[in-house]
């Protein structure tokens, strides 16, 4: 088979960039997207063009690494996959194919198809932890946790923090991905200690670094790859609302004389 | 050069208390004095990084990844070992210790291995603690299960999800560091080169992959937890990205590299299918629990495997080692799915592939037992093949998984160059000839949360007001030689694209230093290397320019690398003149095709150590001697 692909080139953030069509090669249905990809950028380097950037490492679904908006959806045609785990028999022979970098505010493109997704390290290092010293903690059967406990946090830990989320919602907010983080360890017992703590920092530094407000649409949980559900971001209100209050009744420091 | 291991005398069990006991320390309000440089974010970096931060030292970290959560680790996905014994089936610190030993098959070093396994522990506490989600049981205990080469279960897990979930953890407690300003991390930086000062790693030089721009970085300690270089083959089960380049520039710098040619070849990966392929699919070990492997019986029966009849399929597996079964090493399950598909066994359209069949699993617990074990495994080999496990056996087939060779490191983890440290996969140190599986999730984890916080500081003592300052003279020379290598790539504008020559050499690699070595063929391949090598200086093609995100630069730069490894990999290989677990002679085997040893001869680590370009490499041996093990022959019959 052979697709055309419709392709955002730009040289780098400053630049102003645009789309340009290239031939594929001869293609195997059974290639993924991204060996696709590797495929015409073999050929457009032997043509003397420079390769189409984009990013990637695993290449199975589970480092978050690779983005792209392939045909107007974050992460391609189908549900609860990356595009890495996207193939070529998904599309027909002679597709144009149009392939377009995360669009979001905060995440600014840094070439062609690869974007700059620092603000979610940022928002991790506002609170994405549960506070614990090497080598201090108990014995991990010391806690019991029910299996289903486990499993919910499990669900929400799947998170592989790629920001499609933030690229499917129109106000480009960053909701899924922080309620899936603060789910994961709010509903341990071991991350209960910081639980009002994390949730009003992580929602702060998401502010902070320009991400927009959720308006209960669900684009976001439509395209992740790893279906993290909308659920948590219910949880997530609750939990912020019910730390918002609690701070605002937390008693003073004590003034009394020692 | 004298290697000295610098193991602590005394029993096995105490070496590790005596050493931290003996240890000089760092006081506490100098450890802020100090600048640590850490290179690599998974298990093994991250860990470290945010360990250390914790301790007080000044800490960098660096990834040529755009955030620390995305290293090779978070790919990893059946389990992690410890000697918990929370099973109550007979586990201990020393039988960790053996079963590791045994399935490296006796070529790791003994005290080292002990401290694996008496820190393992530690390990499930520390990450429970930091909200891993583990598996567990109705009752809120944690689950366990069985990994190959072992007759407990020991296998922490977390889904098919375990090393995302333990790197996250890492990724948690490091971002907390960076939160609190102590450590200042670099992504998307890549180290190119190491600085040694007086003989002592003092620094590192680095490229900013988004600006192009060369960077300086001085220290007093430098840390490598840079991964394993199984992508010298080009396909293998590694992230696309992962290389070799900063362990191998410290070997040209100095550092000795350790047993380059132990390779783990992995039994049940997603059989390669075409020429386009960018990598090779791993399918958990852990799916051997509840998996049997087989082949036909007859050569060239092209039969769907639901029309050969019971009688007329070899489990060769349960056939041939019934104590371990399916659950045999991996070197062992490797080599033999290699010989039935040599006799003509071998299933699928290719030929180079065997079954692994759940049918019986599912008929015995159902299909939704399997789908809450396995589903996540299950949904990648539908996406990757198109075909419904459930209903059909899955085909696989060997593939490169990872490198038990690595820079040479002693008891501390300090390479023969002092002030460098490995650890992680980066090192040679912990699984021998062959690594069991979940037991690098545990050596890397190991390693950066429980030894080298314990060890640095004993050579960080002496060294206050050492650092050099980033001016010096051996920073120019560094940074030149860097400077030369890029524009050397760049501006070589020949015709040929940069991953044309990876697909050869990794060709060269699998075909004479893959599953089965002989004298002939790696003889070959030492012809064959350095040829294409010179081919790829006078025709390698790398488009764009040097002050931008280029990413054929990076990956001509770990080619070039890659190629000179393999080369060393190949000459380690033709002299050790044996067959040990994954390191596999031809010539050297017994009557019935097993791994045949010769401990007379190379009961030892073989370090190399770089004499300069186009000189041979010397080779620097260190005995291992073990005072607790007997050696035997490996038995997983
Ligand atoms: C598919 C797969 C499944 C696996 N499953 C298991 C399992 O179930 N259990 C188990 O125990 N083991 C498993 N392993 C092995 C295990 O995952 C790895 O050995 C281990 O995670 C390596 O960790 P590490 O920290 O040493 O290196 P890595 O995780 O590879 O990290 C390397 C780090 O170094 C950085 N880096 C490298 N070079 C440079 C440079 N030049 N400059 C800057 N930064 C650099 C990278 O960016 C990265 O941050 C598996 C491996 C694979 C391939
Ligand atoms: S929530 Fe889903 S879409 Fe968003 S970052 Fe996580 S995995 Fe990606
Ligand atoms: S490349 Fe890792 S998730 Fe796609």
């Amino acid at each position: 088979m052979k697709v055309k692909i419709k392709v955002w080139r730009q040289k780098d953030q400053e630049s102003k960039g645009g789309f340009k069509i290239y031939d594929s090669p001869e293609l195997n249905p059974n290639m993924s997207f991204l060996e696709m990809l590797d495929v015409v950028n073999e050929y457009l380097t032997d043509q003397g063009e420079e390769p189409i950037a984009f990013d990637h490492d695993c290449r199975e679904g589970i480092c978050g690494t690779c983005s792209l908006v392939i045909d107007g959806k974050p992460h391609g045609p189908h549900q609860g996959v990356a595009t890495c785990q996207t193939y070529m028999r998904s599309f027909q022979d002679g597709d144009v194919i149009t392939v377009e970098p995360f669009r979001a505010e905060p995440f600014p493109v840094i070439k062609d198809l690869v974007v700059n997704r620092k603000p979610f390290d940022k928002i991790m290092q506002a609170g994405g932890f549960v506070t614990v010293r090497t080598g201090s903690a108990p014995d991990a059967n010391a806690i019991p946790i029910s299996k289903e406990v486990a499993d919910t946090a499990m669900d929400a830990a799947a998170c592989i923090g790629c920001g499609a989320c933030v690229a499917a919602c129109k106000n480009a907010s960053a909701m899924l991905f922080v309620a899936a983080k603060a789910s994961q360890l709010n509903s341990l017992p071991q991350g209960q200690a910081e639980k009002d703590d994390r949730v009003i920092n992580m929602v702060a530094a998401m502010d902070e670094a320009g991400f927009g407000n959720c308006t209960n649409q669900y684009e976001c949980s439509a395209v992740c790859p790893k279906l993290i559900t909308h659920d948590f971001i219910s949880q997530l209100n609750r939990d912020f609302v019910a730390a918002t209050v609690r701070k605002s009744f937390k008693s003073k420091p004590s003034t009394a004389k020692v | 050069m004298k290697l000295d291991a610098k193991i602590p005398s005394g029993p096995l069990a105490e070496k590790w208390d005596k050493y931290i006991a003996e240890s000089k320390l760092v006081n506490p309000t100098n450890k802020r004095k100090y600048q640590v440089v850490v290179v690599g974010s998974g298990l093994a970096g991250g860990s470290a990084a945010a360990t250390l931060a914790e301790l007080g030292y000044k800490v960098k970290c660096l990834t040529f990844h755009d955030s620390p959560r995305r290293a090779h680790s978070i790919a990893a996905q059946g389990g992690i070992n410890a000697a918990k014994n929370y099973q109550n089936d007979g586990d201990s610190v020393y039988r960790l210790f053996y079963d590791t030993v045994k399935g490296g098959d006796f070529r790791s070093r003994e005290a080292n291995v002990y401290r694996l396994a008496q820190v393992s522990a530690n390990i499930i506490d520390q990450c429970a603690a930091q909200g891993v989600p583990f598996a567990r049981e109705y009752g809120g205990g944690l689950a366990n299960r069985s990994f190959g080469g072992a007759q407990v279960s020991r296998t922490f897990y977390a889904r098919g999800q375990t090393g995302q979930q333990l790197l996250l953890g890492a990724y948690s407690a490091l971002s907390r560091q960076i939160g609190l300003g102590t450590v200042e991390m670099l992504n998307h930086t890549e180290m190119l080169d190491l600085v040694v000062v007086d003989g002592h790693a003092k620094g590192i030089i680095t490229r900013n992959l988004i600006t192009g721009t060369i960077e300086r970085h001085a220290a007093d300690a430098v840390v490598l937890a840079t991964g394993g270089y199984g992508n010298v083959f080009n396909l293998s089960t590694y992230a696309r990205n992962s290389n070799a380049t900063a362990v191998w520039r410290a070997y040209k710098r100095g550092a000795c590299f350790a047993n380059p040619c132990y390779t783990q070849i992995h039994p049940t990966c997603i059989p390669v299918s075409g020429d386009y392929q960018s990598k090779l699919t791993l399918m958990s070990e852990s799916l051997r629990n509840d998996g049997r492997i087989w082949v036909p019986k007859k050569v060239g029966d092209k039969r769907a495997p639901g029309d050969i009849p019971e009688e007329e399929r070899d489990y060769y597996l349960e056939r041939k080692y019934p104590s371990f079964g399916n659950l045999a090493p991996r070197d062992i399950s490797s080599r033999a799915a290699k010989q039935v598909c040599d006799e003509g066994r071998g299933v699928g359209e290719t030929g180079l592939g065997v079954y692994l069949d759940f049918s019986d699993a599912i008929n015995r617990l159902g299909e939704s037992v399997i789908r809450e074990r396995y589903g996540n495994l299950f949904d990648i080999y539908k996406e990757i093949t198109d075909e419904n496990a459930y209903e059909v056996p899955m085909r696989i087939y060997p593939a490169v998984h990872y490198t038990m060779g690595g820079l040479w490191v002693d008891y501390s983890l300090m390479s023969n160059l002092p002030g460098l440290f490995v650890l992680g996969e980066a090192n040679f140190s912990d699984h021998g000839a062959n690594r069991l599986g979940a037991s690098a999730l545990m050596q890397g984890l190991a390693d950066g949360y429980f030894v080298l916080p314990n060890t640095i500081n004993n050579y960080l003592a002496d060294q206050l007001g050492n650092c050099p300052s980033t001016d010096h003279s051996a920073f120019d020379e560094v940074e030149k030689d860097v400077q030369d290598i890029t524009s050397r790539l760049l501006n070589n504008k020949g015709k040929r694209s940069v991953g044309s020559f990876h697909k050869e050499l990794g060709n060269i690699m699998w075909t004479y230093c893959g599953m089965g070595r002989t004298k002939e063929g790696l003889e070959k391949a030492l012809e064959l290397i350095p040829q294409l090598r010179e081919e790829y200086w006078k025709d390698v093609n790398v488009p764009g320019e040097e002050g931008e995100l280029n990413q054929s630069l990076e990956k001509a730069g770990r080619v070039a690398d890659f190629m000179e490894l393999g080369e060393l990999m190949c000459r380690d290989a033709l002299t050790r003149e044996e067959s040990c677990g994954g390191h596999f002679r031809e010539e050297h085997q017994t009557a019935e095709g097993e791994a045949l040893r010769n401990d007379a001869e190379f009961a030892s680590v073989f370090a190399w150590e770089h004499q300069g370009d186009g000189n041979e490499p010397v080779l620097n041996k260190e005995l291992l001697e073990y005072e607790d093990i007997k050696m035997a022959t490996r038995n997983y019959k």
